[in-house]
């Protein structure tokens, strides 16, 4: 993850966000969604970011596509630096980076067509002609698997499923390299969820995108990340590609985090850690946990857990976590981690 | 074994419409479902397709006024509810069966501390023999249902507000409530959709365990066939107002027959990755003018003019496990 090379389309170095949400005697009080995050996305790949409500999935979605402004650190894109609000940003850089929203009944506009609502991106981003407008459109809605009718619907007509495609569509409108998806599926029945999923799956191959996916559904995860990172409070605690994550889950949160997903065959409940009982809830952004923001669940947990913050370790290559138990490999044998 | 004694809930071709502008919302199309004394029972469907409306036709808290139950009985303990008069209902409600929402933050009452609302539970369910009950006592009781709901410090947790809790807490706020006074059935309407993984794992193993313990009866209602298939006993799968199958549960995941069963399990993600299926095509069809005969069929790939014409009936394809398609009967 640290490693150089050009082969990375988007790159964060120590990203933080806080939010200041008051102050008392001891000065302004921050909440940390985001608190020193190191990850990068090669080109051509799904990044899946998983994380329980609160672990600042999100804060990172909109901090690359600039809806926030990191409080320090960098987001590199294509080795330029693009830490700044999306108002200072070049149109050519927002033409590269977009982001499709986890409820499409509240990121389309009810009182928009659907022509209107795929015209706005054409007319700023792309230099088409008002005769191939129509057109435009039309392919765009292919693209998506929509017949051309749709054009002149409006989203309250249409099932959740199909607005999301729009959405998508939307997305596509200014031929971007890198797409954001913030939980694009959750809001969706599974059967319906399956194909959006196929759908996108597809359109990554035929138009060489990049996805950042984020979910909280591992399953789903499983299923469409080449490389997987787990947050928990505002930090990255493992990232290892999608298969080894599954078979050799290293850090307890990840553990306990299989262990608790429901399935629904025999194989897959082999997959999971057994030892590991889901305990506790998370904690405060506002307050987090002193050293390891995990301790307090973890059932590993040692005397320097509470007062060192883990380092990230690279364990095999390509496989990083950020633990105790494995900055001291003499103990990790008693540990049967 | 299917004697009338260990029946404890029996609902008989249930037809709930709502009423709204331009007609009558037939969302469910007879529903046919039995609980027997300690199962744990899953109802499995997509959004939409009636799971709630069924269990809220149980317990009598569809909107006033709006809805319409044309034909059908529900018969708890061999009563049918639908004939009782409101105070039987009313009892029914303090002592017999006990709703577990799906968002307990808005099941909570914002205003009121937790404290007050597990006590007014359980005054209603006392005063129908006690005519006084004593603040003490109520105290003591709450703070004993909140303990076995394993929420720490349970005595302050009395004076504290929704609000001051979190998700996970809040959820087990309600889960105590529904156990303050011993219940026979228990109806948990996606007791953990709205929480994390993890917690909703703790919610889930808590709910089994108090069942156990309480020798319950469960309505577990879920969209996750991942969750029912590690809660229950037995599944009933639901679409579009109608059950189309039903079977234990290991048999369900072995061996689904019906075509919406089966699509559903291909569209669930596997943690041993593999892909997705395809899914289903098209969507829940509207119930302002529901097709005639089965209202999978526009979905269905194996759909044949007989689908159009007359809703399939119930077959047996094996002990116990039901199946409502006209391919099953070939």
């Amino acid at each position: 993850m640290t490693q150089p090379g050009n082969n990375e389309i988007l790159k964060a170095v120590n990203l933080k966000k806080y939010f200041r949400i008051g102050k008392n005697k001891k000065g302004p009080i921050f909440v940390r969604a985001v608190d020193g995050v190191n990850f990068s996305i090669k080109y051509g790949e799904t990044l899946g970011l998983v994380g329980e409500s609160g672990s600042g999935k999100s804060t990172i979605a909109y901090t690359v596509v600039g809806m926030y402004h990191p409080t320090s650190g960098q987001i590199l894109f294509k080795d330029q630096n693009i830490g700044m609000e999306a108002v200072r940003r070049s149109l050519s850089l927002k033409k590269e980076i977009q982001i499709v929203f986890q409820d499409p009944s509240s990121s389309l506009n009810p009182e928009q067509t659907v022509e209107q609502i795929l015209s706005l991106p054409l007319r700023i981003h792309t230099r088409t002609s008002k005769r191939q407008f129509r057109e435009k459109m039309v392919e765009l809605l292919e693209k998506v698997e929509l017949p051309s009718d749709y054009l002149y619907k409006l989203p309250p007509s249409i099932g959740g499923g199909e607005k999301q495609m729009v959405a998508i569509a939307r997305a596509l409108a200014s031929n971007p390299s890198l797409i954001v998806l913030d939980e694009p599926t959750s809001a969706l029945d599974v059967s319906i969820q399956a194909k959006v999923i196929n759908k996108l799956m597809n359109l990554q191959k035929e138009l060489n995108l990049t996805y950042l996916f984020i979910t909280h559904d591992l399953s789903l995860e499983r299923n469409v990340a080449s490389r997987i990172a787990i947050m928990y409070l505002g930090k990255i605690c493992e990232v290892a590609d999608a298969a080894t994550f599954f078979e050799k889950p290293l850090h307890p949160y990840t553990q306990m985090l299989i262990s608790s997903v429901p399935v629904i065959t025999e194989e897959e409940e082999k997959l999971k850690p057994k030892k590991i009982v889901s305990i506790g809830e998370i904690g405060s952004p506002v307050n987090p946990p002193s050293g390891c923001s995990f301790h307090p669940r973890c059932p590993y947990r040692m005397p320097i857990c509470s007062e060192v913050d883990p380092e990230m370790i690279e364990v095999s290559p390509g496989h990083i976590v950020r633990c105790h138990l494995f900055s001291m490999p003499e103990k990790t044998g008693s540990k049967e981690v | 074994m299917e004697t009338k004694e260990n029946i404890l809930l029996n609902i008989k071709n249930l037809h709930v419409w709502y009423r709204v502008y331009g007609g009558y919302l037939k969302v469910l199309n007879g529903v046919n479902l039995i609980v027997r004394k300690g199962e744990r029972v899953g109802l499995v469907g997509e959004a939409g397709c009636g799971k709630t409306t069924t269990m809220k036709s149980i317990l009598q808290i569809l909107p006033p006024g709006d809805f319409l139950i044309p034909k059908g009985e529900i018969y708890y303990k061999g009563k049918d509810i639908l004939k009782m008069s409101f105070s039987e209902i009313q009892r029914l409600r303090s002592k017999e069966i006990a709703m577990i929402f799906q968002d307990p933050t808005t099941a909570l009452n914002p205003v009121f501390t937790i404290g007050t609302q597990i006590g007014d539970v359980i005054k209603y369910s006392i005063a129908l023999e006690e005519k006084k009950v004593h603040k003490e006592k109520l105290k003591i009781l709450s703070a004993r249902a909140l303990k076995e709901a394993y929420l720490p410090d349970p005595e302050r947790m009395l004076v504290n507000y929704p609000f001051q809790l979190s998700g996970g807490m809040r959820q087990r706020t309600c889960i105590a409530m529904a156990i303050s006074s011993s219940r026979n059935l228990l109806i948990a309407d996606e007791p953990g959709t709205s929480l994390d993984v993890t917690i909703q794992d703790q919610i889930l193993h808590l709910l089994k365990e108090i069942v156990e313990k309480m020798g319950a009866s469960i309505i577990l209602i879920t969209h996750s066939l991942g969750v029912a298939r590690e809660m229950t006993d037995r599944i009933y799968v639901m679409y579009a107002g109608t059950i189309v199958e039903t079977a234990l549960t290991k048999d369900l995941f072995q061996n689904p027959v019906h075509p919406y069963t089966k699509g559903l399990l291909a569209s669930v993600p596997k943690l041993s990755g593999g892909g997705i299926a395809r899914g289903i095509p098209g969507r829940i069809p509207d119930y302002l003018n529901p097709p005639q005969g089965c209202r999978f069929q526009s979905r269905c790939e194996h759909a044949t003019s007989s689908c159009a014409e007359n809703p399939p009936q119930f077959v047996e394809v094996e002990k116990g496990h039901l199946v409502a398609c006209y391919l099953a009967q070939r």
